[in-house]
């Protein structure tokens, strides 16, 4: 390990190590603006300029520059300042001073750097340039004379999200960022260019003009688009959520989010459910919580245990799912799903239904197997490890339809059959391979047998065994045991002999089975679980309660609430609290830090933060059984998965114009 | 002490009284006939609120919120949206006058000259929610006054 100076203090840097890094650990900040830790070194902005000796007498861009054995780095020095303000003064050259109108204006690298680093006034009297405007697609609004051909977004784009659609073109001042052919961006990752923007030339579109960074609390969350449990940062503003930012975290989501997370805000704010509504002669009406808890206690009086069932939907938190079961435990049921999509597997361990390799572990993978599984849809961040494996030199290979992962696929097949008699290309593919990975998706789990048969599989590769959960709620209600023999259907063929069904936001499966059934749906949205509900108590969305959320590979994260609930809706789990008032059963906790005990006592590794141990998997018993037939992923439309997508405008224009090729430009000026 | 009593005898003290008086009636008033007559004021008086608008009667304020953010008295309030042709406007301006303690900050922040604080002290009403102006008044402000507006601020250009 190299020994380098920086100014004066001696320390030790990993071999490999830019000059721009050692100075970082050194604790001197350098100023940059196209350097980015996740991406390539450019090294075309010169902003990082610092005196290296030996070398050149001349200051040199650190981000580039590797260290070596005994180089003496000045960081702040007369010679060094005078570069900085130089490059800053031709950065601001052709970058307009339009700061108060700029949605970047109080979180941008160039207003703080031309601060700290610039001169305070420039020597330029000539016209700056002026760039025309790209159209980028939904979510990213283009404001092109502000950039500064850092190329970050292109670097993003080609490296990360694995759609080339980014470029620069033309050389000297002619030089423009451009999206292939002007189009919309394809990627899920779009979004993320918005952030890594040192400046305000690639803004967000829903959220331009909007707010300020200043006014806005921001508040740590957990995002519930999908399994992968993102961490975010909510930004509100008074009792609204502004938009969703990325928090960082190398285990789970790095430091990228994808588009649905992004923009699904805006959806909170849409078909909200903020009033109970009661069915009265076929009709919905408006009550108040006391009709609708006393519309339930009628139904319910003399119901035997088996003839009450719950169904918990996507995006519920652990605390409601929990509070739902002692209910249903108190009124002796114990009919409830969260496996809405069908899906089939053994609950009966933890390591059995989780991915057990780990997501940032995912990476290390020396080849992957993917079995009904559309990562890019179902979890774009465990995409981008497997794209990093990729590049890493891992194979992948698929059963299951063909879909562009933005890596190269070598496709055994869409038949569950190959599960029976692994193909050679497989087998040897998985020969001598660290760590090899086989993921199976929620859509081979819905046929029977499926999981068992993609288990051994799994055992005869010698892969470590993953499901990719689709659903925020899922581990965390398989965890505490929210589940029934037979999943769903199990509860389906029950239908006619139930007096009382309650939905846990549960609006993604088929409910005409319970179109006959006294339905309770405890929820945000009206979506498709009101249409056959008799009473309907509005609950709290992701952002407006504290939550626990487990994702998939068993990773418990607590978010924090950043809004009041809509009206008169309330937290789901006080919900079911003041429900089992009124039905004589009194639920044993008051407050959540009781709850989060009583979870405790059940499940005690769901009140610790982090990731969750477990035992390794054993090797399957029962030989699979023979199968065959095509898998169907689950995700038909990924901007349109939950309610609260469903309900936002921005995604809506996002399934519109990237999955079904409407044209908006038009509207782009 | 035969002084002392003399003065006291004659009232001297009165005398000399009502001497101070007349001095003073005869020498020109100090005080005004407020409000048909008032003092000149200088061009940077802070007083009423205005927001201007640009010679073709588009409105100069481009929503940045720096108002809103310098107030100490945190008085003003602002929501913005893209306007149907792009341009970023306020769709909300807000000012709680009760609040204001007319520290000049906003028209100190404000980038493009659009809100002021100008010559007008006399704004009094007889209700608290009078006093909350909301955009469309301190644009009105901003027309009835802007030819004032102009030249105090020409007046104090060379200052700033």
């Amino acid at each position: 390990m190299p020994k380098v100076k920086v100014d004066g203090v001696e320390i030790e840097v990993p071999v490999g190590a830019t000059v721009l890094q050692a100075c970082e650990m050194a604790g001197k900040e350098i100023p940059r603006f196209c350097y980015h830790e996740r991406l390539t070194i450019a090294g075309n902005c010169r902003m990082c300029l610092v005196e290296v000796k030996p070398g050149p007498p001349k200051p040199q861009a650190s981000c580039a520059l590797p260290t070596a054995e005994g180089q003496e780095i000045v960081t702040m020095s007369e010679t060094v300042k005078k570069a900085r303000e130089g490059v800053m003064e031709f950065l601001l050259i052709n970058h307009p001073l339009d700061c108060p109108i700029c949605d970047q204006g109080g979180e941008c690298d160039l207003q703080d750097q031309s601060i700290a680093y610039g001169r305070g006034h420039s020597r330029f009297a000539e016209n700056k340039r002026a760039v025309t405007e790209k159209y980028m697609g939904p979510v990213v609004k283009t404001i092109m004379t502000r950039c500064i051909q850092c190329t970050r977004c292109v670097r993003f784009a080609e490296e990360v999200a694995g759609v080339e659609e980014i470029g620069l073109i033309g050389r000297g001042e002619n030089e423009e960022i451009t999206s292939y052919l002007e189009g919309s961006l394809t990627s899920e990752l779009s979004g993320n260019v918005v952030d890594l923007c040192p400046v305000g030339a690639l803004v967000s579109k829903p959220y331009s003009f909007e707010a300020r960074p200043w006014e806005l609390r921001k508040i740590p969350g957990i995002d519930v688009m999908d399994a992968v449990g993102s961490n975010i940062r909510i930004d509100a503003r008074q009792r609204e959520v502004m938009r969703v930012l990325p928090r960082l975290n190398d285990e789970v989501n790095e430091e990228w989010i994808h588009d649905k997370t992004r923009h699904a805000a805006d959806g909170l704010l849409r078909r909200r459910l903020d009033r109970p509504w009661v069915r009265r002669g076929g009709k919905l009406q408006p009550a108040t919580w006391q009709e609708a808890f006393a519309a339930i206690a009628t139904q319910l009086n003399g119901a035997a245990g088996d003839q009450v069932a719950a169904i918990a939907g996507d995006l519920q938190d652990l605390e409601g799912i929990y509070a739902a079961k002692a209910l249903l435990g108190r009124l002796g049921s114990t009919l409830h799903e969260c496996r809405q999509d069908g899906a089939l597997h053994d609950v009966s361990v933890l390591s059995a239904y989780r991915f057990t390799s780990t997501i940032a572990g995912l990476e290390e993978a020396g080849a992957i197997l993917l079995i009904g599984a559309n990562p890019r849809w179902e979890a774009p961040l465990v995409n981008t490890r497997i794209r990093k494996a990729v590049k890493a030199g891992a194979p992948v290979l698929r059963i299951g339809e063909p879909v562009d992962l933005t890596y190269p696929v070598t496709d055994l097949g869409n038949d569950l059959a190959l599960l029976g008699k692994l193909p050679r290309d497989l087998t040897e593919g998985f020969q001598g391979k660290t760590a090899p990975a086989v993921i199976v998706g929620m859509g081979a789990l819905a046929t029977p047998g499926a999981y068992e048969a993609a288990r051994a599989a799994a055992a005869a590769l010698g892969g470590t065994f993953n499901l990719l959960h689709t659903a925020a709620s899922r581990v965390g209600a398989l965890d505490i045991g929210f589940t029934t023999d037979g999943g769903i259907e199990a509860i389906r063929a029950r239908a006619g002999a139930l007096k009382a069904l309650f939905l846990l936001g549960a609006d993604e499966m088929d409910l005409s089975a319970f179109a006959k059934t006294f339905t309770v749906y405890i929820g945000t949205h009206g979506d498709r679980g009101v249409q056959v509900a008799d009473v309907i108590l509005p609950a709290a969305a992701y952002t407006e309660k504290h939550g626990t959320y487990v994702n998939m590979e068993g990773r418990v994260q607590l978010s924090e609430r950043a809004v009041d609930p809509p009206g008169e809706a309330r937290v789901d789990w006080t919900i079911f609290r003041a429900l089992s008032d009124v039905l004589g059963k009194t639920l044993p906790f008051d407050d959540l830090s009781q709850l989060r005990r009583a979870i405790g006592a059940e499940r005690p590794h769901l009140t610790v933060s982090g990731l969750t141990t477990f035992d390794p998997l054993a090797p399957p018993g029962a030989p699979a059984p023979r199968l065959s037939g095509p898998i169907r992923y689950p995700i038909e439309d990924f901007y349109l998965t939950n309610p609260i997508a469903r309900s936002s405008p921005t995604l809506q224009r996002c399934s519109a114009e990237i999955l079904h090729r409407a044209t908006f430009q038009e509207a782009a000026e | 002490m035969i002084k002392h009593w003399i003065k006291s005898f004659f009232l001297w003290e009165f005398v000399k009284a009502h001497y101070l008086t007349l001095k003073y009636f005869f020498r020109p008033k100090a005080t005004l006939n407020y409000p048909y007559e008032k003092n000149p004021i200088s061009p940077r008086f802070r007083g009423e609120h205005a927001l201007r608008r640009y010679p073709n009667g588009e409105e100069r304020c481009i929503a940045c919120k720096l108002c809103e953010a310098v107030c100490p008295a945190v008085c003003i309030t602002i929501e913005s949206e893209p306007r149907e042709d792009g341009s970023r406007r306020t769709t909300r301006y807000d000012i709680d006058m009760t609040k204001c303690i007319y520290c000049g900050f906003c028209q100190e922040a404000c980038p493009v000259d659009a809100i002021v604080e100008g010559p007008n002290m006399e704004f009094s009403v007889e209700t608290r929610e009078e006093l909350i102006y909301d955009k469309q008044k301190l644009l009105d402000n901003g027309d009835k006054w802007e030819r004032i507006l102009a030249a105090n601020l020409a007046a104090d250009a060379p200052y700033r």
